[in-house]
């Protein structure tokens, strides 16, 4: 029974996951960009919550509140700033730029913070500890099936906003030919920086869980780009829904994994994708569009 | 009419390759390295060490500048061959191979590695490329930290170096590494010059053009992919006897692959000289500015930045650019054939205005 | 005062001058059609116009506004609406999606989707399907509804006729005739001469970037217009280029 307890484990992991890989598939979708910085961002919205309650005592999804406008006007000043004229220069140039920009904010994170292990469990209420006992062996977390809900509340109002609202529209016909959006009347700088600001925001949101659910210190940042990025790869680039999929079954492989020996869970993870990529699923990666 | 233009009447124009510039500029190189191979007689150990640390720099440049610069693949994972070699060496040592030999085989080690490896990631371009090339390191590390008798997480050292004092062992791993410094820079002049070295110069324009001509751009990708494992593996086998001691986490961290993308930008991304120059510069300010810790590192990553938006050729790339200069010769240039035009000084643009090289 | 008025454009094409000194003007309810070669420009002289090129020189004036800084989406907003060469189509998108995409960012005015849908039969029943999967014809008249979601008061057409079986260029060259008889002001590359002389009332010949004939199509017979579409009047009288 173990093992069913370690595959809900992995699941509510899997939230987590998909919520961190959103910001990264919107991204991927829309501009064609792999912001390396992305893992970061997320920690970052992490510190901004715990500086909120550090110095307010508030709740922190409260404090989250107060975060995720914040980071909204980050992603779009990263866009306007630095995405936009990366684009410019080249379509390597982005991966050169956002990784410089991932030193930057790791290496800010640990001037202004100290590189001690931080983390928000502890003033995250009741929620932490709270959990269902369904049978002896299998209890349900309530954190992990927040975080989740919280997940598919998102990946839901996006793929919402995508395919109902008229922004989502252009978001969409903009992703799919930049130029002829162009010619329709659509702003693509607006939409790009919408669409940044999103995966920024996201992103914050997935770092407040993070902090709750377990540790994050100034060098976080990278780990959880490529557990996003793995989360992607399994789901397919472009599909928002496809990276609930591979945010599960990333958290359930390293949950499997963990089960046979604590070293190899992230490591299990890290196979599933090599895994993925050596059996031509690579390919498709390449070849498929946005479809967002 | 000369003797040339009676073999090939309808030749206007001949290819040269070396220039005035360049046969100086290489017979510079050769007197430098020369007089490198004196450095610990004559300037002792201290140096040794630092040239040492710089000359890794430069080979792991070198290699970073061929993958990204000639190859087009921007990779964030070369730290996994830079630990491969290092534990490679603790290895093969391990199993009784002597040091400075384990050191070279664990280099080679790294490049047969790469090979499997090869066969996953280039399948990948872009973003995936970088972000597989991580994983991968990742991977490498992860399975390094599980086998105990190579440390685990929490390092180790190659002790059997201790049979050397330590001014001849900083004088033999310098030399080693002086040797490997200038055999990699001359397999990328070479590979550069040679015909694969075109196909590349092809990809780098247009990999699917080429492609579509017959240009093997897989293979020349994998090339360029195994010689960059096998310099990074060397590179980190060196560091290993440099500083004597290593762990997991900075022999396969991330910000190795930081200062390279630093040294190559900086110093200028596809050309040959400029990876060099930039390492001496990056050590430089490496030695200037470490005491300022984080506040250093923000700058580095903010320098790596301002130079792929605003200099993108990097200092080297731009002066090249600027004023036509090439110390190497690993481009060519066309002039007219001598029987039907004189002798022109200097040299000759093609119609497009385009230098090629 | 003309409606547009391109005064000695130059555009570049990579490293090609597509378009050289061209200066043209259109007045209000003309249509003009744009002849000449693979090559001549005229694509780009298009894109240019509406904004998705930018000239390396000259100036472009619409309804007395220099507009030649101003960005393609904007120009949208002023009235100018490009039908590109091969439609394009946003594929993921629906017919009624692709539509809603112009009409969100044009000018105000009569063309709703339901219009479009009335003025172009065949797509009523396509309204919910995705673009990817519609004919050519199909996507030709989506095309051109698109262009008019956005009410434009000048329209740019780039070859609908290419790929198209004629029956199906019949169609759509009998709703041009329709957005004509209602007063629409069209600028249309076409590559058939007789199409383009059956719709037009002044016929410009491009070639390697430069007009070389100009004339109302009543009065320029297919032979001139074909001497210069491939440049044999430059050899045999050079005043008329």
């Amino acid at each position: 029974m173990d093992w069913v307890n370690a595959v809900v484990q992995g699941v509510m992991l899997g939230g987590l996951y998909a919520l961190l890989a959103c910001g990264l598939s919107l991204t991927f979708g829309v501009m064609r960009i792999i912001n390396l910085a992305h893992g970061d961002i997320a920690i970052l919205g992490a510190y901004l919550v715990w500086t909120v309650v550090d110095h307010t005592a508030m709740s922190p999804f409260l404090a989250a509140l107060l975060a995720l406008p914040v980071m909204l006007v980050l992603g779009y000043a990263l866009q306007i700033l630095l995405l936009e004229r990366s684009l410019r220069a080249g379509p390597l140039v982005p991966l050169l730029t956002t990784f410089g920009l991932a030193i930057v904010i790791q290496n800010l994170l640990l001037q202004v913070f100290s590189p001690d292990v931080q983390s928000l469990g502890g003033n995250a209420g009741v929620i932490t500890t709270a959990s269902w006992q369904i049978t002896d062996q299998l209890s349900i977390p309530g954190l992990g099936v927040l975080i989740l809900a919280v997940a598919i509340v998102t990946l839901g109002v996006l793929q919402l906003f995508l395919s109902r609202t008229r922004l989502g529209r252009e978001m969409r016909a903009t992703a799919q030919d930049p130029d002829m959006a162009g010619l329709v009347g659509i702003n693509a700088r607006d939409v790009y920086a919408r669409a940044t600001a999103i995966a920024v925001a996201t992103a914050g949101l997935a770092g407040l869980f993070l902090a709750i659910r377990s540790t994050f210190d100034p060098s976080s940042g990278p780990t959880q780009l490529i557990f996003a990025f793995e989360a992607v790869v399994i789901g397919g680039f472009g599909s928002l829904w496809g990276t609930l999929v591979g945010g599960i079954v990333l958290g359930v492989a390293q949950a499997i994994g963990e089960q046979i020996n604590p070293q190899y869970s992230i490591l299990a993870g890290h196979l599933v994708i090599l895994v993925v990529l050596a059996t031509g699923r690579g390919s498709l990666l390449v070849a498929r569009g946005a479809r967002a | 009419m000369t003797g040339r233009a009676m073999r090939d009447p309808q030749a206007r124009y001949r290819v040269q390759r070396w220039t005035a510039l360049s046969y100086t500029s290489t017979a510079g190189a050769v007197a430098l390295i020369t007089a490198l191979i004196f450095v610990p007689a004559v300037l002792g150990t201290t140096i040794t060490q630092q040239l040492t640390s710089l000359l890794i720099l430069v080979i792991l440049a070198v290699m970073w500048n061929a993958l990204a610069g000639y190859g087009g693949l921007i990779s964030v994972g070369q730290q996994a061959y830079i630990g491969l070699g290092a534990y490679g060496a603790i290895y093969l040592n391990q199993q009784g191979v002597p040091p400075y030999l384990a050191m070279v085989l664990a280099a080679l080690a790294a490049g047969v590695i790469a090979l499997p490896v090869s066969l996953l990631v280039l399948r990948l371009r872009g973003g995936q490329f970088a972000i597989g090339t991580w994983v991968v390191a990742e991977v490498f590390a992860l399975l390094v930290v599980l086998d105990q008798s190579l440390g685990g997480g929490t390092g180790i050292s190659l002790t059997t170096l201790d049979v050397y004092s330590p001014s001849d062992r900083q004088a033999y791993t310098y030399w080693l590494t002086l040797g490997c410094t200038v055999l990699l820079l001359a397999a990328v002049f070479f590979l550069l010059r040679s015909r694969l070295g075109a196909s590349l110069r092809a990809i780098r324009d247009d990999e699917d053009a080429a492609a579509s001509v017959g240009v093997p751009v897989m293979r020349a990708k994998r090339v360029l992919f195994v010689l960059a494992a096998c310099g990074c593996g060397a590179a980190g086998a060196l560091t290993l006897a440099n500083t004597l001691f290593i762990e997991t986490q900075s022999v396969f961290g991330v910000q190795w692959s930081a200062y390279m993308i630093f040294i190559v930008l900086v110093g200028g991304l596809g050309t040959f000289e400029g990876p060099i120059l930039g390492a001496i510069a990056f050590y430089l300010i490496q030695n200037q500015f470490a005491d300022y810790g984080a506040w250093y590192l923000v700058g580095q990553g903010a320098t790596a930045i301002a130079f792929a938006l605003f200099l993108p050729r990097g200092l080297w790339g731009t002066v090249e650019g600027r004023f036509h200069l090439s110390l190497l010769p690993v481009g060519y240039r066309l002039r007219p054939a001598a029987a039907e035009f004189p002798p022109i000084q200097g040299q000759v643009k093609d119609p497009a205005g385009a230098r090629h090289g | 005062m003309s409606l547009l008025a391109v005064e000695s454009l130059d555009a570049r094409h990579g490293l090609l001058q597509a378009v050289r000194e061209v200066s043209l003007s259109l007045q209000e309810g003309e249509t003009v059609a744009l002849v000449g070669a693979n090559g001549a420009g005229k694509t780009t002289l298009l894109r240019t116009i509406a904004g998705a090129h930018r000239p390396a020189a000259g100036r472009l004036i619409f309804d007395g506004t220099d507009i030649t800084a101003i960005p393609a989406h904007r120009r949208v907003r002023l009235g100018i609406a490009l039908v590109p060469e091969g439609r394009r189509l946003f594929p993921g998108l629906t017919v009624e999606e692709n539509l809603l995409t112009a009409g969100g960012r044009g000018r105000p005015g009569l063309w709703t989707v339901n219009r479009v849908l009335e003025a172009f039969p065949l797509l009523a029943p396509l309204r919910q399907q995705r673009a990817a999967t519609l004919s050519g014809g199909q996507q030709q008249a989506a095309a051109i509804g698109r262009a008019l979601m956005s009410n434009p008061r000048l329209l740019l057409l780039d070859e609908v006729s290419l790929g198209l079986a004629p029956i199906v260029v019949d169609s759509v060259y009998a709703s041009l005739r329709l957005l004509i008889e209602n007063g629409a002001t069209i600028l249309l590359v076409e590559q058939d001469l007789a199409r383009a002389m059956g719709v037009a009332a002044r016929i410009l010949c491009m070639l390697e970037g430069r007009i070389v004939l100009e004339g109302a199509a009543r009065e320029l017979t297919r032979e001139r217009i074909t001497a210069a579409y491939f440049g044999l009047s430059r050899a045999a009288d050079p005043a008329s280029s």
